[in-house]
């Protein structure tokens, strides 16, 4: 497709989150285990409150402790001290438990929701219009399956769980605070406060660095993929010299950004450790304060203010900073993933490909002149028609008849590419379209099997309006061999049978014989047998295009479009393989797109496209002796694209 | 490979030093934080009076800050260290891709080098920020906090000892465990994102024949697998947490049931409570330290599969070497080859080309003709030593080409490559890919000749118009006349043109070659074509066939004699000669 449409209608990859994102990604994951993850929640908060309270434990022995140390009396406190330990052990062995639990279990969750999601997008993928894939382009479309994936992961798995956990240790750490002395209390959230600025203000600057850290790396990454791309170019012309001074540029610019943005990361860890520290003397100083000054306490326990409750409050100012110290390391994590979940949505929101057809293709057999229906495959195709009004069903034979009546088209409204489009493909007829780059040739073919709906006008299949056909029935009557050949990794036979999956291998071989790819396959180190990976990349363009040929005729529709499939095969082979194509397109309907003339020569009609409009149209013969554009084309006077 | 991927590191040896430095000093203060505040805790238990807490007050707040400043400069030190390290990787690769011959650019693929200068480089660097920073913290940290638990818990200290085996071995065997997992994984992630690539490239294909089910269930299978191994890898880290809060619960309860007895028989002489509550605090930072440690261990594994796909760009040796004592001037435009054999890598049992013997004279132009992979642009490549023949020698101005300095070499013999690039930057800045003082007579010239300048002054810039990517935004047969134009500007001694006019018109085909013979007389011009009327008018035409020479002549002498020429010819004109009669 045209690369100005496509950067017309291409979405602005967004690189921070949208509104109810975070709910939306909890919510998620709630729904793809709603068993497992409120179990995992039940084991957090377990987790978290009973490894808070020790601290009240440990600081009563200590209490107890210090109380009776002078006594050397162990025997009238060992009771005690053992009763409480034994409580702690207790209390350990369900934090443990809950711990375990919950970790295995986030282990299942995290994998098996990054695979719900990976599953999710593809699924949806599979659904989506094919404008959605013009108009997208590929690496960003992956970088939803790689990237965006990867800073879920972590935020499932890490920032989700440990914002949690963080949060239920302060909650409980407060509370116990509270309970001892309100004092000392109102010190440590003072010393919170002052922390949570600074995460705010170096956190933020450090996410913003992060985020153009990321545009700098798209940047190298495009430039490195353009100078891959002509490698052998730059080396023709010695280029290197100043491919890698611009390299350079942009490198030192990714640097910059990097290493700024880990500067800001980087010291927000001692920062918030030292305020940490510092707030650890303040409540120090300020308990000796207290207790110097014998200050009334006031507190929930209604305790006096004693070494034994500034030793554990220390403890538990530590644990406080520790845990706001922890969340803040997510923030990048969180922002990130909140981002990449985002995309991931909006891939999730695009809408599916609508098909309100209801005309389905069915099997059919003639008994006396009555087409019927038919569970197996009898060679015969027939439309099945349900009628809404008084429910009858009737059936029509497949032929292969395609009209187009006064078809207007634009990829995007603003723009129309074909302007009153008519023609009829009688059956058994072989149609050529004609044109320069641009002209519409393509466009046309889209528009038959539906990867783009009309604007104006009607296409009919066999009579039937084709928007009242189904599309996956439509598309399986219609067969496509297309200029750039996709094949899939598998091996050889595999990539013919894509055609029809219920295909036999001889099938399969026999395709392959009528396409002319049997001499080439049978040389293959295996033969069928053959792996394919990276889009058949052990083979030439030429064989390729034999093999998507090949798949084509396993198919067997009586439909067939071949856009430019020959275009990678040299005249000579082109020559050999004709007699294969020839039998191909014999009895079917078949329309045909390319630039060598000696291609479409033979066609029943050629019809001439510029710029969306039919210009002429008739056969060969005709088109030579009226001496118009057709004419020039052939004769060289003109260039096509 | 640790040793090319070191070699990165050049000026960041100052910072990558720094970090570790800087990182101990603040674990030096970190440990001594709490040693201190023990005390402070004693003194406040023994009633002292206000002024000794401030004191103290002031000296850990000296200290804190000290760490503050320490943790800042370590902070910032790994930031440049591992950045600058990156950076480095990336140019180093970078400029070592620059100077891969082609036969190393055929070894990699471009999206396997797109991701190894970023993805690859980004694990590396992450993996060296937590060398430079953790790996030396944890273990600092730990001796520190066992040495204090010593000097602070005496006999109670030897508790650590029977734990912290039963901590290292428990990591020591998830990591274990896990590691062959996750590198089975990830070689498994990274197959399934090459099928997901696949797909969306095929997806014409895909909905022509209604395969979105079969594709969604084929994703399905492959996504399960995936997801099994990276449950199972994750679930035996899993482990690390649990284990490490067992280790510190054992300590907990130990310490307390046997620190208070300690304390409470001894009268306080054997411990304090001061040191009891230390005692607690460096149970924490000792276990935290072996738990981190273990956590870089994992992440140094994982990183180390892209540490090695970039040490594999690093180390790819160039296949062509500039001579020791170069020939810095080509004589002239011919060229000869003398019994050349050639295949593209040593494994390869085919031969591309066999048996070459050619000789071309100066200012000639020859035609070569042939089938899809009969060796067409083999030959050609060999002219500007793109690749090195296997066997024989390559002659250019009657010297082989592995004498010449190898730009020299390529300026005087210019090739337009079939798979031909624009750049994206205006034409302006394309054409001076061929000569970067070109002035704009001499590009205009250039233009003129290659037949592109009359379609350049069509567009709304003219020689300023931007050039996308690809040169996507302008058709086949101008980016290639622009390509031949670019070429021209080299002023070569050859010029080479593989299949360079295949989308241009006849009529422009044609006035482009008889430019050639008007204005550039004196050089070398091989054309490569599909269509017979491109080499018609050939002093000579070549006709390849399985990298052979199989006849070399006029196009009246190869019509009469060649059969594989008359079958092209034949091909292509077939219809049109029925036309005429």
């Amino acid at each position: 497709m045209n690369p100005r449409i496509r950067q017309v209608i291409r979405m602005k990859n967004k690189k921070t989150a949208k509104k109810g994102t975070a709910w939306r990604l909890i919510k998620t994951v709630f729904e793809f285990y709603p068993v497992m993850m409120p179990v995992v929640l039940v084991c957090v908060v377990i987790n978290a409150v009973v490894s808070s309270i020790p601290a009240v434990f440990q600081q009563n022995i200590i209490a107890l402790v210090e109380k009776s140390w002078k006594t050397g009396d162990w025997g009238a406190v060992s009771g005690t001290i053992a009763r409480w330990v034994a409580t702690l052990l207790i209390l350990y062995i369900i934090s443990l438990s809950a711990s375990f639990a919950f970790n295995r279990m986030m282990a299942t969750v995290t994998q098996g929701s990054l695979k719900k999601f990976r599953e999710k997008m593809f699924n949806k993928m599979q659904t989506l219009p094919v404008k959605y894939f013009d108009t997208h382009n590929h690496g960003d479309i992956m970088s939803h399956y790689t990237n965006d994936i990867d800073t879920l992961r972590q935020m499932i798995s890490q920032s989700f769980i440990q914002l949690l956990v963080s949060g239920i240790m302060v909650t409980t750490v407060f509370c116990i605070m509270i309970y001892y002395c309100l004092w000392l209390t109102i010190v440590v959230l003072a010393g919170i406060g002052c922390m949570f600025i600074i995460t705010k203000k170096v956190g933020g600057k450090s996410t913003r660095y992060f985020i153009r850290q990321q545009e700098a790396l798209g940047n190298v990454e495009g430039y490195v993929e353009e100078m891959m791309n002509g490698q052998k170019v730059v080396k023709v012309f010695c280029h290197e010299e100043e491919t890698k001074a611009d390299f350079d540029r942009i490198n030192e610019e990714l640097f910059h950004e990097a290493e700024t943005a880990n500067k800001y990361a980087n010291t927000l860890g001692p920062i918030l450790n030292n305020v940490g520290n510092i707030l650890y003397v303040v409540v120090a100083v300020a308990g000796g304060i207290l207790l110097l000054l014998n200050v009334p306490n006031v507190s929930l326990s209604g305790k006096a203010l004693g070494i034994s409750i500034v030793v554990p409050f220390l403890n538990m100012t530590k644990q406080f900073a520790g845990n706001i110290n922890q969340v803040s390391q997510q923030i990048n994590a969180v922002v990130m993933g909140l981002a990449g979940a985002s995309r991931i949505f909006d891939l999730l929101d695009q809408e599916a490909e609508p098909d309100n057809g209801y005309v389905t293709l069915v099997n059919a057999k003639e008994e006396n002149g009555v087409l019927t229906e038919s569970s197996e495959r009898t060679g015969i195709w027939a439309w099945k028609h349900p009628h809404t009004a008084d429910g009858t069903v009737t059936y029509q034979r497949l032929e292969g008849e395609v009209q187009l009546f006064d078809v207007d088209f634009g990829y995007v409204p603003e723009k129309t590419v074909l302007h009153d489009i008519s023609l009829v493909a009688q059956p058994g007829q072989k149609f050529a379209f004609v044109g320069a780059t641009g002209a519409g040739k393509t466009t046309i073919t889209n528009l038959i099997n539906r990867f783009y709906d009309i604007a104006d006008g009607k296409i009919r299949y066999d009579g039937i309006n084709i928007n009242k056909i189904k599309k996956a029935d439509l598309r399986r009557s219609l067969g496509i061999v297309l200029q750039d050949t996709n094949l899939f990794t598998g091996t050889v036979m595999d990539n013919i049978r894509y055609g029809r999956l219920d295909a036999t291998d001889e099938e399969c071989r026999s395709a392959a014989r009528l396409a002319g790819a049997d001499s080439f396959i049978t040389r293959l180190p295996e033969g069928y047998d053959t792996m394919l990976t990276g889009n058949g990349s052990n083979l030439s363009q030429g064989q390729r295009q034999l093999l998507a040929i090949a798949r084509a005729a396993v198919a067997d529709p009586p439909v067939m479009i071949l856009d430019e499939a020959t275009a990678s095969i040299d005249t000579r082979t082109e020559a050999i393989v004709q007699r294969g194509m020839d039998a191909l397109m014999k009895g079917r309907t078949v329309f045909v797109i390319a630039h060598r003339l000696s291609t479409v020569r033979n066609s029943d009609m050629i019809i001439v496209l510029e710029q969306g409009s039919i210009i002429e149209r008739g056969s060969h013969d005709e088109l030579i002796a009226r001496k118009g554009k057709y004419y020039q084309l052939y004769t060289g006077a003109f260039e096509l694209e | 490979m640790l040793k090319d991927l070191m070699k990165c590191i050049r000026e960041y040896k100052k910072a990558s030093l720094q970090a570790p430095v800087l990182v101990s000093l603040e674990v030096v203060m970190e440990c001594i934080i709490p040693f201190i505040i023990s005390r402070l805790v004693n003194e406040i238990k023994a009633g002292c009076g206000f002024s000794v807490i401030v004191s103290y007050g002031a000296l850990l707040a000296g200290m804190a800050t000290l760490s503050l400043i320490f943790g800042i400069g370590a902070g910032n030190a790994c930031s440049t260290a591992s950045c600058g390290f990156a950076k480095n990787l990336r140019k180093d690769m970078f400029y070592n891709i620059q100077e891969f011959s082609f036969a190393n650019i055929d070894k990699f693929s471009t999206s396997s080098l797109v991701t190894r200068l970023t993805t690859d480089v980004s694990n590396v660097q992450l993996a060296y920020m937590m060398i430079v920073r953790t790996a030396i913290r944890c273990p600092l940290m730990l001796v520190f906090a066992f040495v204090m638990a010593f000097v602070m818990g005496g006999r109670m200290a030897v508790i650590f000892l029977l734990v912290i085996p039963v901590l290292a071995v428990g990591l020591g065997l998830v990591i274990k465990n896990a590691m062959p997992l996750f590198k089975r994984v990830f070689r498994k992630y990274d197959r399934l994102n090459a099928s997901i690539q696949e797909n969306i490239k095929g997806m014409r294909v895909v909905k022509s024949y209604n395969r979105e089910v079969f594709e969604q269930e084929k994703f399905g299978l492959a996504a399960d697998d995936v997801c099994m191994d990276f449950t199972r890898a994750e679930k035996i880290l899993a482990f690390n947490h649990p284990l490490m809060q067992f280790c510190l619960y054992s300590v907990m309860i130990f310490v307390l049931y046997f620190g208070s007895y300690t304390i409470i028989t001894s009268r306080g002489l054997d411990l304090d409570v001061g040191q009891f509550s230390a005692l607690l605090t460096y149970n924490f930072q000792i276990l935290s330290s072996l738990m981190m440690l273990s956590m870089v261990f994992v992440m140094i594994t994982m990183a180390s599969e892209s540490a090695r796909r970039i040490a594999e760009v690093l180390d790819e040796k160039s296949s062509l070497a500039n001579p020791e004592n170069p020939v810095y001037e080509v004589k002239d435009g011919s060229i000869d080859f003398e019994n050349v054999s050639f295949k593209y890598s040593e494994k390869a049992d085919k031969m591309a080309l066999s048996d070459i013997n050619l000789h071309i004279r100066s200012g000639q132009t020859i035609g070569i003709i042939g089938g899809t992979g009969s060796s067409k642009s083999s030959l050609i490549q060999l002219i500007s030593r793109l690749y090195d023949a296997t066997e024989g020698t390559v002659k250019v101005g009657g010297r082989d080409v592995r004498e010449y300095d190898l730009d020299t070499l390529r300026n005087q013999v210019a090739v337009v490559l079939q798979k031909n690039v624009l750049f994206s930057g205006t034409i302006k800045e394309n054409l001076r890919w061929g000569n970067k003082e070109a002035t704009d007579e001499e590009m205009k010239a250039a233009c003129e000749l290659a037949q592109a300048d009359e379609f350049i002054m069509r567009l709304p810039k003219q020689y300023d118009t931007y050039i996308e990517q690809g040169g996507s935004n302008v058709s086949g047969g101008q980016k290639q006349r622009l390509c031949i134009a670019r070429a021209l500007l080299k002023k070569p001694k050859v010029l080479i043109l593989d299949d360079s006019t295949s989308a241009v018109d006849t009529r422009t085909d044609s006035l482009i070659r008889k430019g050639f013979k008007e204005y550039i007389p004196e050089t070398t011009k091989i054309i490569i074509a599909q269509r017979i009327s491109s080499v018609q008018e050939a002093d000579r035409i070549i006709v390849m066939d399985g990298g052979r020479i199989v006849d070399f002549g006029t196009h009246e002498e190869l019509m009469k004699s060649s059969e594989i020429y008359q079958e092209v010819y034949e091909s292509q004109n077939k219809a049109g000669d029925q036309d005429e009669k």
